[in-house]
Formats: C-alpha cells, structure tokens, sequence
C-alpha cells in the first residue's frame, strides 16, 4: 500500500437551458436582427443590456427602446492570455461600453492587438457575428469606430 | 435590528494559508482548525448550539462537498447546522441571529476552500450574470483590471498608491505565521514589474490560496466562560451593490458605507481594521467608504493580499480583529468582508474589548 | 400596460408583471437558450482516500478509525464523523458483508446502469460500522433480504483500477442471514 496522492482530470459540464423572460429574451431577438435593445429606467434613463426592475427603485420597466451599434469605452482591462471559453482569442480588452443611446454600459470584448490601441473614451463599434442566433455572442466583439468622442 | 444579546467571538484558529494543500482532502485541511478552535476553549462539540459553513462547490469541484467536511465537526448524533455558498462572514451572520433569536448561546463557524484543483479566475465567471456577463467567462483578475482603471481614470488611485497597499500588506504578514505571502519587494521595485492585466500588476492581485478559518461566539455568560477577554460584537450588517456592473460607479461601494453606518463603525475610536480586499485597488475604496481616518491601523495580519482562501479571508478579517481585541492589543477594532466580484456584497462588524 | 400578462405558474393574480412593449422586431421571440458551462478541475480525494482506492486496486477494502476507538469507517474522510478526531488507523474489512437496505430499480439512469430491474444496495463489510453502496448480482431481484451474507465479485485482475467499479456487484454467499436486530445502528 502506497500512500502516493491521487489525483484525476474531472470536468463538470451543465448543458444550463434558461428561460430568457420576455425581457431578456427581447434583447437576444434584437441582437439575432442586428439590433440593439435597452430599456427605459424609472428616471427616463436607458439600461442597456436590458434589465426587468429599475435597478434603483425595484419598479417593473416595461418600455424596451433600441439603442445604437456604436458606443464609448469607459473602462477597459487586457487579457493577455487564452482561457477555455472566452469569446476572442487572446490578447484583447475586456470593456465596458456605453452604446449610444443607452445610460449604462455593457460587459463585452474589444478587438484590439495591444494596449497602445484602446484608452477609456474610445469609440467602438459592434462587429456581428457572422451567423446569429439570438445569443450575447451574437455580438462577435467590439472593434474600434475611429475617432475620439 | 438592534441587538437582544451580547455575542462575542472567543475563539478563532487558522489553517496555515497555502497555494496547494497537497494531499488534503477539504474535510482533512479544515479539521485541524476546528479541532484548535475547541481545544483552546476546552470546549467539544456538545457544548456548541449551531454550526455554519461557507463554502463553495464550484471551487472544490464536489456537489454538496460541506456535507463531507461536517465529518470534522462531528455532526453525528445529528447537529443543529446550516451552510451558506458565500464567505464565512455570512455563516458568521447567520449564527449571530441564531443566538440572537435565542436558539442557541454557542455556534461554530468556519469558512474555507481548496481553490488549487480548478482554474479560479474562470470558475469565479460563475458568480455572474449568466446571461450577459457569463458567455464571455470574464475572468476574476480583468474584471477587477475594469475596477481599477475607473479608478486612475477618475483620479481616485494611482499605481504607485496600489504598490504601497501591495507593500505594506505583505510586508506585515512577515508577522502572520500562517500567510502564504510575507515581505514585499520595495513599490518602486514592484512598479518595475509587467502588467499582469493592464492596469493591474501581480503584486495588485490576492494570491491562489487553499485554507480555511474556524471561530467559536458566544452570548454573554458562555462568552465569559471562554474567554477571559471576548471580542464583543457591537455592531454587524450586511449590504449588497447592484450586480449590474455598467450601472455602478465602479469607484465606490455604497453598500459598504451603509452597512458601515449600521454597524456603528464611527461611533467610537477604531484601533483596527481588517479590510478584506482581494486588489490592492479595493482596499482604498473599502477604506474610504468606511470612513477610516489614517490613525486606523489597517490588516496587521497582512490582509486578503497576503492569505486568500475565498470563502474563509473576509471571516478570517474578523479573526485578525478579535485576536487583536482578546490579546488586549486594541481595544475597538472594524472587520469587512467581501463576497461575489468587484465587491458587490459587503459585511461590516465591529468588535470590541471590555 | 392593462393587459397583465402572468409568469409564473401561481394561480392567476398571485404574481403578475406588467407587459413589456418592444420596437417591431422579426421573427420568432427567444424565449429559451442553451448555455453550456463546463468547468475542468484537477480533483484529489486527499491522502486519506488515496489509501482506500489503492487498496481496491488490490481488491483489498480498507477503513480507518481513531486510535484505540471501536469503530471502523469505510470509505472514510480522514475523520471520525462522531467525535471529529482524524482516523489515522488502516483496519482491512470485509471482503464479506451483509445488506443493510436494498432497492428494486425498475428504470435505469446513467450510461453504467444495469439492465433493469437491478438491485441496488447497502453492505457492511464485516468489522465496518457504515455500509458501502453497490448492486447486488447473480440472485433473482425478488430474493434480495435484509440480513443477506454477500461477497464482492471483482473485475478482473486486468482491469483492476483505483476505482470502487473494481466491485462488479455483490452476490450471495452460503451463510445464514444477520437477525435484523444485530443491523440496528447500521441501516
């Protein structure tokens, strides 16, 4: 009897079907159409991506507005290295970016070589993916739109 | 809610903090510090009313993998016990209001995680929105890499400020037995060093930690009975930030001030503090919304940047605290723990010597 | 915004929300996604259980216990689930044992199912005090019993793993059933 450690590769994997709701599920329709959603606050503000309770007051919101394909980095971080499951290959930038139109910004990539091509403020613009079926990463990225806001 | 019992921490003990508990199950890794948090309080399992865990499968790569590390506690004959999948912070909560509602005078909390088996920047993705932050598995270290740039962005930090945090964590842990990381390189060395995730560097960034923290509170003549200097818990709340990371102002976390002004964090003198900050970025938002002048003495122990067994470091600020509290070190001293990303949640107490 | 629209499963009334107006969009509304996630992990059962599995690749079934206890544990975490303390004592048991509880499985889960019905079942090995999960082969389903002495059938030598499927299935053996009132305790 030994007592050299045991170990073994283990994946755990869930096939997870979600139920979109309407609101959600309204968001991912726009995007398989090439079109963006967000949805009117309490305050009138646009949220995009879309959410069903104003995220300040808890009140349902019901009016869901399209908002542009381009919009404004307002913080941005790199990935220097490849994970399992992430949308780009590596180096690129994880960024929020506040679309035109909306009040909040979205999480999603931006496809840039090095860090000397993207600064907070950028303009960006959405690059579609090339057959969409209603999903987040029907939004294959962002590119850089030119030009400063 | 206002208090109906003095509960006091009087017992804490940890594991050593390590990047691979190699050859320990989690049950085996958290065993020996519940065993020391019993036996230097003479206690034993029988003398505890309720028993609460923090942990996470997603981390140990095992559905319901609390229930195995009961076996430590001795769970049979069956214990009145409950888990939360958060930090042991919120087991902590969660036994305070057992003791408080008066089901209990004693309760063991312990929180803990082997994080070496999975890759934990991705399994941390799991904490988010899955449908629009979960496809893109935003890895734990870019996304605090977004948090951080808001911040020199708006001039609310600079990189040199986020070396000193990295400097002076690290280097009090030369004094914590059992951190994982001890001394630091100067901060204008640690500036020379590459980015890791552009704006955050390695030193920014809490390490890879296997381990674990256990603790025994207890009300008014029980706590007496323990301990002859109990940490008193005078105040405890916790506080949530929307999880909607575009419509926050990722520079603050207003929940952190709220819970802050609930547990009376500014009501008295603050001698020490334990901020749990897995960034050196955090630390300074955790600092500000609490409100803590310069004089605080702030995680003697070497913080979250030096020891960073998730679902065990925010319980085991509360431990640092009451340490210092029981050894008459400090007399008043303010825990926060963390839990989700970009300090989302947030739990304030405040401890107290007699 | 007159037009509730229920969602949830509550009896009318109970939760409603107001209905969502959207620009015209085309199409089939996505109402259902799949998003898989898989998540890799390099698992260890930990020194303690390492012992147990290398013995089965022995055809050996090993517990542990505390020094000086009584009880024996098999397969066990490195601890004695009544008082806490680490069991640091390897104590062989078995390879005979007695069915403590069993169950008739009429519908087959999983690509390892037998053909059904099987008989899926607790053993205690002797000189354990917990049983160990397993099915019960080579006997009519329908004479399966509390109290019945069974053996470990292994998988061949060859095929020998750290792995409890080493144990094809447990099947009787020509001794007398254990009185149910000496099980007490163990069920």
């Amino acid at each position: 009897m030994t007592d050299d450690l045991l170990h073994a590769p283990l994946t755990i994997e869930f096939g997870f079907n979600r139920t979109t709701g309407p609101v959600v599920g309204a968001f991912y329709t726009g995007l398989r159409e090439g079109k963006v959603l967000g949805i009117k606050g309490a305050d009138g503000r646009v949220v995009c991506p879309p959410v069903e309770y104003d995220p300040t007051t808890g009140a349902p919101l019901t009016e869901m507005v399209e908002v542009g394909t381009e919009g404004t980095v307002t913080t941005w971080s790199w990935v220097p290295t490849d994970r399992e499951g992430q949308v780009l290959p590596a180096p690129y930038a994880l960024a929020l970016v506040q679309l035109d139109g909306a009040d909040t910004a979205m999480l999603h990539v931006v496809d840039v070589s090095s860090t000397d091509q993207i600064s907070t403020g950028d303009r960006v613009k959405i690059r579609w993916a090339d057959e969409r079926q209603g999903l987040l990463t029907d939004i294959a990225c962002f590119e850089p739109a030119g030009g400063a806001a | 809610m206002a208090p109906q019992r003095n509960v006091a921490v009087v017992s804490v003990a940890q594991t050593p903090h390590r990047r691979a508990a190699a050859g320990l199950s989690e049950t085996e890794m958290i065993e020996p510090a519940i065993r020391q948090a019993l036996d230097q309080v003479g206690a034993t399992i029988d003398d505890i009313g309720f028993v609460c865990s923090g942990s996470s499968d997603y981390l140990a790569g095992q559905a319901f993998s609390f229930v195995m590390t009961l076996d430590a506690v001795g769970a049979w004959p069956p214990i009145s016990e409950s888990h939360v999948e958060m930090d042991g912070a919120w087991a902590l909560y969660e036994a305070w209001l057992k003791i408080q509602s008066g089901h209990c005078d004693t309760a063991l909390v312990f929180g803990y995680s082997k994080a070496s088996p999975g890759d934990l920047p991705r399994v941390l993705t799991r904490q988010l929105d899955p449908y629009y932050y979960g496809p893109l598995w935003p890895d734990s270290v870019a996304l605090a890499g977004l948090q951080a740039r808001a911040m020199l962005d708006a001039g609310a930090i600079t990189e040199a400020e986020m070396a000193q945090i990295a400097e002076r964590n690290r280097n009090a842990a030369k004094d914590n037995p059992n951190a994982q990381l001890q001394g630091s390189p100067s901060a204008d060395e640690l500036l020379t060093a590459p980015y890791v995730a552009d704006p955050l560097r390695r030193h920014d960034c809490a390490p890879i930690t296997d381990g674990g923290v256990a603790m025994i509170i207890a009300a008014d003549d029980a706590a007496r009975k323990f301990s002859s200097r109990p940490a008193w818990i005078r105040g405890i709340d916790h506080r949530v930030d929307s999880h909607n990371l575009g419509a926050r102002d990722l520079t603050r976390a207003p929940s952190i001030a709220i819970a802050a002004q609930h547990a009376g964090v500014a009501d008295g003198k603050v001698d020490v503090a334990e901020l749990h900050a897995p960034f050196t970025h955090q630390e300074k938002i955790v600092r500000t919304e609490l409100g803590l002048g310069d004089d605080v003495l702030v995680n003697p122990s070497g913080g979250t940047l030096s020891a960073n067994p998730v679902m065990g470091a925010g319980l085991i600020r509360i431990a640092e605290v009451a340490n210092r509290i029981s050894a008459g070190e400090a007399d008043r001293g303010v825990a926060h723990a963390t839990s989700g990303q970009l300090l989302q949640q947030n739990l304030v107490c405040v401890l107290e010597g007699e | 915004m007159s037009d509730d629209r229920t969602v949830s499963t509550f009896p009318e009334g109970v939760w409603t929300q107001p209905a969502v107006t959207v620009p015209a969009l085309e199409g089939e509304p996505v109402q259902r996604v799949t998003i898989p996630a898989s998540m890799r992990y390099d698992y260890s059962p930990g020194l303690t259980q390492t012992r147990f599995l290398r013995g089965l690749e022995q055809k050996k079934i090993y517990g542990e216990r505390t020094p000086g206890a009584e009880d024996v544990y098999v397969s066990h975490r490195g601890v004695d689930p009544v008082t806490g303390v680490p069991t640091t004592e390897v104590v062989e048991v078995g390879p005979n044992a007695t069915i403590t509880a069993f169950c008739v499985v009429h519908i087959g889960f999983g690509v390892n199912a037998p053909p059904t019905p099987f008989v899926s079942a607790l053993f205690l090995a002797d000189g354990a005090v917990v049983s160990l999960y397993g099915t019960v082969g080579e006997v009519e389903y329908d004479k399966v019993r509390i109290g019945m002495r069974v053996e470990p059938v292994w998988v061949d030598d060859d095929a020998l793993t750290t792995s409890m499927e080493n144990i094809k299935y447990w099947r009787p053996i020509d001794e007398p059933d254990v009185p149910a009132e000496q099980l007490k305790g163990h069920m």
